[in-house]
């Protein structure tokens, strides 16, 4: 363990306060693990646990305010997103286990980091931890990686379940910063890894994740998330979906979806969605959106098996989801 | 504690259960002397080569830092290679930690920084730069293929393939007929507990060395030839252990460096391994099995033909029992096997629960299943029709083996006669169902062992012994053992074991510690027992009734007859008659002629059938394990529940193998690099069913004194196979690579 500093601010003003080394602590659940791992070396640590950010409240329009250091076990277990928003307490009860989401915070989860193997094991060079140092993932072994959004410089997977439902939801996270407040939505909120793949989001220097906010939707029962994975609990994706369609009179009006496990960050493509709107549900319309959705992908040495079995995970979501036979996350029978 | 409840063959739950779930019980990395010293280990980044230089400076700057051990400046050890063979004896050249230069594997210790606290040896390794010269290197396991070789030196315990008949001309000749490669990935042990080790320099000069270990006298012995130091001089510790699989056969390179951290340092020291360096030394080796079987058109097997490889490092050949199982166990006349081991640019691979079994045995049984298939015969009903009633390849008897009997016990279970023929037949939903079944063999083996039993005057029976308890379930076997041979309730025992100074017992491992140790303990308290006895015999001051023939200890008293009615007296006070505080017997148990005979003229085997219904989501390539059945002949069970508990855990590993666990080598850098829990998957609670574990009667004079043949084994052979033969039977597809992956 590398010496650091450490602070806990009782105001936004004072934890917006930063120097390049600083990093913000919240559950903990990923930092300490990237800190024991010599993959995060902060100078200095600022725990935002003493700041009022740990509500969930809901908006004038319908919609729902999670705080950011509200945990990642509550807001599942929230009667207001279990009823409203039921795609977001599913996600999240598909990821991580109890003990971590016990733990882990919602703003923390939008800024959790890959789990790409190269990146964690700070001998191999890597991009996103050192960068310029080269990518060693691409040429590796890299079955868990990303086949959308990647670049020459990095193919690392965003990890996160619950951001796969906050994109299909289309969330909007709220920052507080040195220069105030301001809001990004969650699908533009990660970036592509592009030639800066060590830039993981849109957070400036000091800018703190204080909320999200879910605006009202309205699918009833016509949501799913499913999430392939190596074993049946515990794992990152391989595949996930998450999807909530607007359903009337056997038509879709519209259809939200999005991908976890494939891409540099939670994937949509609204060209994809649109193609569902006003049509029944049906196979070729599904696996046109799957085909569209995937457009553009790119294998490397071990990870072409994820490019097969996304469109049958996107097809059978889709299905779950018109059917109103939403996939529970406690009976492993895939729907 | 009720009293009858504790005798052999009862489900007494573990008497070090409360110790464990209270913490009382201390693991290897968690004595705390004072002044003790951290050393944390750092590995080498590349796979080949020689260190140019070591850039410890940053590293020694940090406050605390005491000392930067490399190479370099390392004390002196023992001179010769072969000082460095370690009680598992894999022939070739030893890896000697921080010996030289040379970078033989990716991983390999380079330095080991010593510092006041765990955080600023951690920070200081972090800082301590090495520069390499490096050579070209292979990691590639098809690649070593091309370079695979048979010892001129085996491993002792090595059996070589027999051939019988002609299995090309049968496979020739033959209507139906199976062939292809079988592979199993290359695992990794991951015990719960990470090796550790605590060294503590005594006032007498005397090392006292905690190790996680499954061999405290495999390593004293080692650490004294080593670092040639004085047998005496290194006294052996491991009275809890937190699982090891085999990763504990071997004296790990941790052990090596704590000691001669503390040596050069004289003061107490502690290595312990995360969890990626627990990537860095033993695993379950990469293997290749090429199987082709032929039968006619009854389905009756008539050719065998097996080549299989697995690796090993450039500088050790290790091997396994790879090849040989299905040539023992089934009665084809035609049959014929090759191993050959590959080298690569790793460590050495090494023995994981039911090293060679349990990927030959499993491998084997998913190309019995294809056969079974092409004759469109029951998997079942083929195996027992081809099974062999002796061991095939060596034509001998079997001491006992009661599989046709837990085969029917497991299949009636499960139910198996409901089972379609066909694959695709059952379905449920989106699910297809399918139900498969294997037949495990593993090695019923017994090593000579000695045992301590001690009377004292508080009247409590001492039972003292070097094995280890590796989560197992021994001290708690070992007393019940007492308890029946000396008839004395369990709470009036006191057992030690893991310490190297304890009465002589081989490594555990092999499942051989519960007949071994099992039969010490018996002689030792009935020795003990004839000993107390005789003594109150001939001593002067004890009364008439006691130097009769009928006196007995009986439930801890002495029992009598006394002017012709019956009398007791507590074990204090007939020890008081003869002036001891206490009364010992040591007792080795060993096979003597007879049992050696038997060795040279029968096979001694475990025998399983386990049955699997799994559910199968075709589009989606998601297995899931419904059912688990497995009906296990393993001798008299000591303890039904700790035995069943040794099974399960077996059958847990084995869907891991089956399903998920696979160590991920990068080639490139030689580096296995999912060196963690998250990217490493071990089966989750999700992943695994109910289980059913069945324990066939089988009494067997032959196979140990006590008539037990061990079970920590036998649940990870035929496991493996049964499920990727339910996939089979669900979906009409073979896979022939372990594991078989989500999505595949």
């Amino acid at each position: 363990m590398r010496n650091f500093s450490y602070s806990r601010p009782g105001t936004f003003d004072e934890a917006c306060r930063v120097t390049e080394h600083t990093r913000f602590l919240a559950g903990g659940t990923n930092l300490i693990d990237l800190m024991k791992s010599d993959v995060e070396r902060p100078a200095h640590v600022t725990d935002l646990k003493s700041l009022s950010m740990n509500q969930i409240e809901e908006l004038p329009d319908g919609g729902l305010r999670l705080g950011a250091l509200a945990t990642n076990a509550d807001t599942s277990a929230h009667p207001l997103v279990i009823r409203h928003f039921p795609v977001l307490a599913s996600a999240i009860l598909a990821g991580a286990s109890p003990q971590i989401r016990n733990v882990a915070t919602n703003g923390g989860n939008l800024n959790q980091r890959t789990r790409c193997h190269y990146f964690y094991d700070p001998d191999m060079v890597c991009n996103k931890r050192s960068p310029g140092t080269g990518c060693s993932a691409r040429g590796g072994r890299n079955r868990i990686m990303a086949v959308l959004g990647t670049s020459e410089a990095c193919i690392a997977t965003f990890p996160s379940d619950m951001c796969v439902a906050l994109a299909a939801l289309n969330a909007t996270v709220n920052l507080h910063g040195p220069k105030g407040e301001r809001s990004v939505a969650l699908r533009d909120y990660h970036r592509l890894p592009g030639e800066a793949p060590w830039i993981d989001n849109v957070l400036q220097p000091g800018e703190i994740v204080t909320s999200i906010d879910l605006p009202s939707v309205s699918f009833g029962e016509h949501y799913t998330y499913l999430k392939i994975r190596d074993r049946l609990s515990f794992a990152f994706s391989i595949v996930s979906v998450a999807v909530g369609l607007e359903m009337e009179s056997g038509l879709i009006r519209r259809g939200y979806l999005a991908l976890g496990g494939v891409g540099t960050k939670p994937w949509c493509v609204p060209e994809a969605e649109a193609l569902m709107k006003d049509k029944p549900p049906s196979h070729s319309l599904f696996r046109d959106v799957a085909e569209r959705i995937l457009e553009g992908a790119v294998v490397d040495r071990d990870n072409a098996a994820k490019l097969k079995l996304a469109p049958r995970v996107i097809e059978r979501a889709l299905w779950q989801a018109a059917e109103g036979t939403p996939q529970s996350q406690t009976c492993k029978t895939i729907r | 504690m009720n009293v009858i409840s504790a005798k052999i063959g009862q489900p007494v739950s573990r008497i070090d259960g409360f110790a464990k779930v209270t913490g009382q019980a201390k693991y290897a990395a968690e004595p705390h002397p004072p002044g003790l010293l951290y050393g944390v280990i750092v590995n080498s980044l590349i796979a080949r080569g020689r260190i140019e230089a070591i850039h410890d400076e940053a590293a020694r700057a940090v406050p605390g830092v005491i000392e930067v051990m490399t190479h370099h400046n390392r004390p002196h050890t023992a001179l010769f290679e072969k000082s460095y063979v370690d009680g598992l004896g894999v022939p070739g050249s030893p890896y000697r930690p921080l010996h030289d230069a040379e970078i033989r594997f990716n991983g390999q210790p380079v330095a080991v920084v010593f510092a006041e606290t765990f955080e600023a040896a951690r920070e200081a390794a972090m800082l301590i730069q090495v520069d390499y010269e490096r050579w070209p290197h292979n990691a590639d396991f098809d690649a070593a293929l091309y370079q695979k070789y048979m010892p001129s030196k085996t491993r002792s315990n090595y059996v070589p393939p027999k051939t019988r008949g002609n299995a090309s001309e049968a496979y020739a000749l033959n209507p139906i007929k199976i062939e292809g490669r079988f592979h199993l990935a290359p695992e990794h042990h991951n015990p719960m507990e990470m090796h550790a080790t605590t060294v503590i320099p005594e006032e007498d000069g005397t090392l006292t060395v905690w190790d996680k270990t499954q061999g405290p006298q495999a390593v004293q012995t080692y650490l004294a030839s080593a670092l040639s130091l004085s047998g005496k001089k290194v006294r052996v510790r491991n009275p809890y252990v937190g699982g090891a699989f085999g990763s504990g056969l071997r004296a790990q390179h941790n052990v090596f460096l704590a000691a001669l951290g503390a040596e050069m340092l004289k003061r107490p020291v502690r290595v312990t391994l995360t969890r990626p360096q627990m990537f860095t030394h033993v695993f379950r080796p990469e293997a290749v099995m090429d199987i082709a079987l032929a039968a006619d058109r009854d389905g009756t097997l008539q050719s065998i033909i097996v080549e299989g490889v697995t690796d090993t490092s450039r500088f050790e050949h290790n091997m396994e029992n790879l090849v040989i199982w299905g040539l023992i166990g089934y009665k084809c006349p035609n049959a014929t096997a090759d191993y050959k081991i590959a080298p690569r640019d790793t460590y050495t691979s090494s023995d994981m629960r039911a090293p060679g079994a349990a990927t030959g045995v499993n491998l084997f049984e998913m190309a019995i299943d294809e056969l079974a298939w092409a004759c469109r015969m029951d998997p079942l009903a083929f195996r027992r029709h081809n099974y062999s009633d002796i061991d095939a390849m060596h034509n001998m008897p079997f001491t006992s083996n009661a599989l046709r009997e837990a085969l029917l016990l497991g299949a009636e279970r499960f139910g198996w006669n409901e089972r379609p023929l066909a694959p695709r037949s059952l379905r449920d939903g989106k699910e297809l169902i399918g139900w498969g079944m294997a037949t495990g063999i593993w090695d019923a083996m017994f090593s000579p062992t000695s045992a301590r039993a001690r009377l004292t005057s508080d009247g409590r029976l001492h039972i003292a012994t070097a094995a280890s308890d590796i989560g197992t379930g021994t001290y708690t076997i070992l007393v019940q053992t007492a308890s029946e041979a000396f008839s004395m309730p369990i709470d009036r025992i006191d057992i030690e074991l893991g310490d190297s100074t304890l009465p002589e017992c081989p490594t555990e491992g092999g499942s051989w510690t519960a007949a071994s140790a099992g039969a010490a303990v018996w002689l030792a308290c009935q020795s003990l027992c004839e000993q107390f006895l005789k003594l109150l015999k001939k001593n002067k001051n004890t009364p008439d009734w006691m130097k009769q023939d009928e006196i007995t200890v009986a439930e801890g008293e002495l029992h009598g007859v006394r002017n012709g009615s019956p009398v007791a007296l507590s074990l204090q006070d007939a020890l008081s008659f003869i002036g001891q505080d206490s009364i010992e017997a040591e007792e080795t148990a060993k096979p003597g002629l007879r049992g050696k005979i038997s060795e040279m003229r029968k096979a001694r085997f475990t025998h399983s059938a386990v049955f699997c219904e799994v559910r199968v989501d075709e589009d989606l390539g998601i297995v899931r394990v419904t059912r688990l059945v497995n009906a296990v002949a393993a001798g008299r069970i000591m303890n039904p529940k700790t035995a069943a508990s040794q099974v399960r855990g077996a059958m847990v590993m084995a869907t891991g193998m089956a399903l998920h666990e696979e160590s991920l080598m990068d080639e490139r850098y030689g580096r296995f690099m999912n060196h963690n829990f998250a990217e490493y998957h071990v089966p989750s609670h999700a992943d695994i069913p109910e289980m059913d574990v069945l324990f066939v009667d089988e009494k067997d004079k032959e196979i140990s004194p006590l008539g037990v043949k061990g079970v920590g084994e036998i649940g990870m052979c035929g496991t493996a196979a049964a499920i990727a033969n339910a996939i089979f039977h669900a979906t009409g597809k073979r896979h022939r690579n372990l594991p078989i992956m989500s999505g595949a």
